[in-house]
């Protein structure tokens, strides 16, 4: 979903690059809670990883592809603060080195796809966490879940961004559809791999997700009382 | 069952990040992505302009070579590795100053 430079308006760009600033500076103060010495090993690795997997673009429909957002396995394995700084260095590359995705657009980058995939996949990953039951398997259920919404949102935050300073005078209901509808397919792939991603690393070392911290706490503190209880 | 190392966690991550950019890339679906293809059909695909940096060496993950397969593995490696530096690095000075505000903290502390 890389902007080019051009799609929209000079003041849609220069509010949503305001917007993207703040966010990534309130994430690198915020982070600092996130990063102890077991997530923050992880965290260029991450990344890495979102890069690699970004570069992969899977066939969704007739002559339409998609690729990972990245925002709910950053956010899960390493924290949201810190999953907005892995997206958006990851984004910063893309532009940068890569062509891919506008420079002026990188506000906007940064705004659909570190700050809302993020945020939304992050908020729908502990929702469900605290409705659904407490143990570690649910966790790369819930990442996926909060994967594949974020991105139909992701499209629909572009839609809104488009009927304010979009660059075309076009239908914004015809837009909606068209993109909310593919990009809920590509959401299914997306959620596909954070299933995996998530769950490869949750199998092998559950302590180094951060996004299942509460669920092993809680696990410790129930082992805990069992024991004290045998030993009065 | 033996516990699985940060290292050999790191590594493993490290390594699949390298294939999939270094190898796997190669066959990554060429087709517009989801908002190329409706920016198309709607009529604003040509609204886009031209790339800042669309001429350099590994603009759109070319690097150029003769072998389109090792192109765009050497743009997917080298990206990797600079998004991985950068990633690390950030990592570093949020923790760093994290410490130093912890150690002012503790000798605000001390010294009342």
């Amino acid at each position: 979903m890389h902007v080019p430079d051009g799609f929209f308006d000079a003041p849609t760009s220069v509010v949503t690059g305001v917007v993207a600033a703040a966010a990534v500076g309130v994430s690198l103060r915020k982070a600092r809670n996130e990063l102890d010495d077991r997530t923050a090993p992880l965290v260029g690795l991450v990344a890495a990883f979102v890069f690699a997997a970004q570069m992969l673009n899977f066939p969704v429909v007739s002559g339409t592809s998609g690729h990972l957002m990245g925002g709910a396995i950053a956010a899960v394995l390493v924290g949201p603060w810190t999953g907005v700084l892995c997206l958006s260095t990851v984004l910063l590359v893309q532009g940068l080195l890569f062509a891919d995705g506008g420079i002026t657009a990188l506000g906007t980058n940064v705004v659909l796809m570190a700050v809302t995939t993020v945020v939304v996949g992050w908020a729908v990953f502990r929702g469900l966490q605290v409705v659904l039951p407490k143990n570690t398997a649910m966790v790369p259920v819930c990442a996926s879940v909060g994967a594949f919404v974020s991105v139909p949102v992701a499209s629909l935050v572009f839609v809104a961004l488009y009927a304010v300073g979009g660059g075309a005078d076009i239908s914004i209901g015809g837009l909606a559809t068209a993109m909310v509808g593919v990009h809920a397919l590509i959401g299914i792939g997306e959620a596909a791999i954070t299933f995996l991603a998530v769950g490869s690393i949750l199998a092998v070392r559950p302590d180094l997700v951060y996004g299942a911290r509460r669920v092993l706490e809680q696990r410790e503190l129930v082992i805990r009382s069992s024991t004290t209880e045998v030993a009065a | 069952m033996k516990r699985v190392s940060t290292k050999v966690v790191a590594g493993g991550i490290l390594l699949v990040a390298l294939l999939l950019a270094g190898f796997v890339s190669f066959y990554a679906s060429d087709s517009p992505d989801g908002l190329e293809s409706v920016a198309e059909d709607k009529g604003f695909v040509d609204t886009a302009g031209d790339h800042a940096t669309g001429d350099g060496p590994l603009a759109d993950y070319d690097a150029g070579l003769d072998s389109e397969r090792a192109s765009v593995g050497v743009a997917g490696v080298v990206g990797v590795l600079v998004v991985l530096a950068l990633g690390t690095g950030l990592t570093y000075v949020v923790r760093r100053r994290t410490r130093e505000v912890d150690d002012e903290r503790d000798s605000a502390t001390t010294s009342a």
